[in-house]
């Protein structure tokens, strides 16, 4: 049983009048202890509201529904009480936010924020508390701790924000840790220096990672398993080197391509993705990436195509996946006649194919399963529609 | 900080001399003068300039200016010219009712309405909220010496609860030493006269305090809320804090800056806006004497009020600004 295992979450929004917005459709993934677990997604897909859902900081609002399942070391945190819930956020649970400087209370003195952590969960108090405090930025890397903890949010540098932010986060020793784009607000060096520093907390400590980001950087280097999230759906999801290697979701393809990269040749293209998440509203049905997809066939609209799994916890929700790089995408991928809804396993559909391409892209992967092999097809539940 | 004090102290020199001189000559621009207002519509010509001679309103408006500068320096305001007693005795005597009744009233309004804005934001939408967001409406839009004849006949002619009138009941005889009845008792340990004037206090205090009350708590409620949303209160609840320190170290002091700086705003008001209420109790605090200054064109009293009334605003906002350095780092004078 993996530390975390999010199983067909799903947070719907109504409104009075309006159609409901399902933010996040049948989202599934788990993650082991010391071990990092990227989402990965253009705004707007879901990301954030994943990992909220799974604290349960969704702002309270009529209309708000979370479903599915999230355990937690055998305790469903979606089926906690406030107040168990507040007891378990922050020691066991931890989360990082994206902008530091709005992130921190402005108006009292770091010190206070990290110790009112160490008060509650820990009973640390006084002379003991403001050791300890002093001990986390030290360990988090803020030089002159005992002067750090005197001063206020709006005297530190962005850098040493998100460092307060991570010594707030880690002060209780959480089992799990979610990160919610915690590089976006900062300068890239400084962007590696966290990164670094969450890479050692993880190596240290065990601590599991979940680590959301639309910054595929940041998930080449830091994360063991990659879900792909496009408008509130995994869409594809692997382990790194194959996910970098051979993508398989044209949506995965196309954020890839997106990427400026140094060893391009002169005068080739970024290949942007045309239009934008927000085309998702008015497609109500099949998969939500088609509008926007250049492999689309008449398949793709109707039922939502299922997340098929192949080997390894690898898996895509696509009719017609891009080919792997060095075969022959075979004619007409998905089967004529092929009912949209499920598709045959990866090496059905390409008898070209060499078998297992996972072990064949990543040759020395370490055992580690691979978050989500557990889980069959996923039910991909439709948009509904409010009476 | 103590620079700061200082400097603000001294910015309000040049403020008060603007502010006088601009008064001065406007007063004295109104039609009619003390002389109609002591003679009526039957004074000759003649009595009316002897008068005017008499009180020094004859010599050009800027030799009586410096007079009346002169004579400031040295803390005389002059004689009113209706009570013919020194503006500075009147003031003495009344003022401290006014503050008395301020200071009830800003308590009144600050003691409930933070809780209610507070709590109305926490429930929003719900009946709480609709009600204390309909009743400041109410609140703002009820003229003051009406809803101090609907407390009177209510608390006090009715049920009896409360004293109808004056700020306390001369049977005590009460020691004076600061003309604050309720800061004298406790001085003097009268306890029961500190108690009546309290008591008297209570009726004027609330008509007094239903405008800031329903200001407050909008202000308080709209704070709270835009608080709510930050980030940082998400961050304390991702630390899995209780809701009590949430609520108290992260939304509410975060939300105070606002409702400190109105609180500093209507203060000043009420000092200056009392007359109806203390009219209606007949308390005699400045408001009522003030406002009988005016008919009687009592140049003296006016540009004495004026001038206080000037300079408890600057101290009152010199305080708020203070308050918001210790309530806000971000904002540490300088």
């Amino acid at each position: 049983m993996a530390l975390l295992e999010v199983d067909d979450l799903s947070v719907t929004f109504a409104r009075r009048g309006q159609r409901t917005v399902r933010a996040v459709d049948g989202v599934s993934f788990s993650v082991d202890a010391g071990q990092v677990v990227g989402l990965v997604g253009e705004s707007g897909c879901g990301k954030s509201v994943t990992s909220l859902a799974i604290m349960g900081l969704l702002p309270k609002q009529p209309g708000l529904r979370v479903g599915g399942k999230a355990v937690f070391d055998g305790t469903d945190l979606l089926q906690l009480d406030d107040r168990s819930r507040r007891d378990i956020r922050g020691r066991d649970v931890a989360m990082i936010f994206q902008d530091p400087l709005s992130s921190l209370n402005p108006v009292i003195p770091i010190g206070l924020q990290v110790t009112e952590v160490l008060a509650r969960h820990r009973g640390m108090k006084g002379e003991a508390a403001q050791k300890e405090a002093a001990e986390l930025l030290d360990r988090v890397g803020i030089p002159d701790p005992r002067r750090r903890l005197k001063e206020y949010p709006h005297q530190l540098s962005g850098g040493m924000r998100q460092r307060a932010l991570i010594a707030m986060a880690v002060a209780c020793r959480p089992r799990l840790l979610i990160a919610d784009e915690p590089t976006t607000a900062l300068d890239v060096t400084i962007q590696a220096q966290i990164l670094e520093l969450l890479k050692e907390l993880v190596r240290d400590s065990g601590t599991a990672l979940v680590m959301i980001t639309h910054d595929l950087g940041v998930v080449a280097g830091m994360c063991d398993t990659i879900n792909v999230l496009y408008a509130g759906r995994v869409v594809e999801k692997a382990r790194r080197r194959p996910l970098f290697r051979e993508p398989r979701h044209p949506y995965t393809v196309g954020l890839l391509g997106s990427v400026p990269r140094l060893d391009a040749g002169r005068g080739e293209r970024l290949v942007p993705i045309p239009g934008s998440v927000r085309d998702v509203l008015a497609w109500p049905d099949g998969c939500a990436f088609a509008p926007r997809c250049a492999r689309r066939i008449d398949e793709c609209v109707g039922e939502p195509p299922e997340l098929s799994l192949t080997h390894d916890g690898r898996g895509y929700r696509c009719v017609n996946p891009a080919p792997v790089p060095g075969t022959v995408p075979p004619a007409g991928t998905a089967a004529p006649g092929a009912t949209a809804a499920t598709v045959a396993p990866a090496e059905a559909a390409e008898p070209g194919a060499t078998p297992a391409p996972a072990g064949i892209a990543e040759p020395g992967a370490t055992a580690a399963p691979a978050a989500g092999g557990v889980a069959g097809p996923v039910p991909a539940p439709r948009e509904e529609e409010k009476p | 900080m103590f620079r700061f004090i200082v400097r603000r102290l001294l910015q309000l020199i040049p403020t008060l001399f603007g502010l006088s001189l601009l008064l001065f000559i406007w007063l004295r621009r109104l039609p009619g003068g003390p002389e109609t207002a002591i003679l009526g519509e039957r004074g000759t010509p003649e009595m009316r300039a002897a008068i005017r001679r008499n009180l020094g309103l004859d010599e050009p408006i800027l030799v009586q200016y410096g007079r009346f500068v002169r004579r400031l320096l040295s803390l005389d305001l002059g004689t009113s010219t209706s009570t013919k007693r020194s503006v500075t005795t009147e003031f003495f005597e009344r003022f401290p009712g006014t503050v008395e009744l301020t200071v009830m009233a800003m308590i009144i309004a600050i003691g409930i309405g933070i809780p209610l804005g507070y709590l109305a934001a926490r429930r929003r939408g719900r009946l709480l909220d609709h009600l204390s967001v309909g009743g400041s409406l109410i609140g703002i839009c009820i003229p003051v010496f009406f809803l101090a004849y609907v407390l009177k006949a209510i608390f006090s002619e009715n049920l009896g609860w409360f004293p109808s009138s004056g700020r306390q009941d001369p049977t005590i005889g009460a020691t004076r030493i600061t003309n604050f009845f309720v800061v004298d008792g406790l001085l003097t340990r009268e306890w029961d006269a500190a108690a009546d004037a309290l008591w008297h206090l209570v009726l004027p205090g609330l008509a007094l305090a239903s405008i800031p009350l329903a200001i407050i708590v909008r202000i308080t409620r709209a704070s709270v809320l835009e608080v709510l949303n930050e980030d940082f209160v998400r961050t304390a609840e991702a630390k899995g804090l209780t809701e009590r320190t949430v609520r108290s170290r992260h939304v509410l002091r975060n939300a105070m800056l606002p409702v400190v700086t109105s609180i500093g705003l209507l203060t000043g008001g009420l000092l200056s806006g009392a007359v109806l209420t203390e009219t209606v109790f007949a308390f005699s605090g400045i408001g009522a004497f003030v406002a009988e200054a005016i008919s009687q064109r009592d140049y003296p009293v006016l540009m004495g009020f004026i001038l206080i009334i000037a300079v408890v605003y600057v101290l009152v906002n010199l305080l708020v600004d203070l308050s918001y350095s210790v309530i806000d780092p971000r904002v540490r004078v300088r």
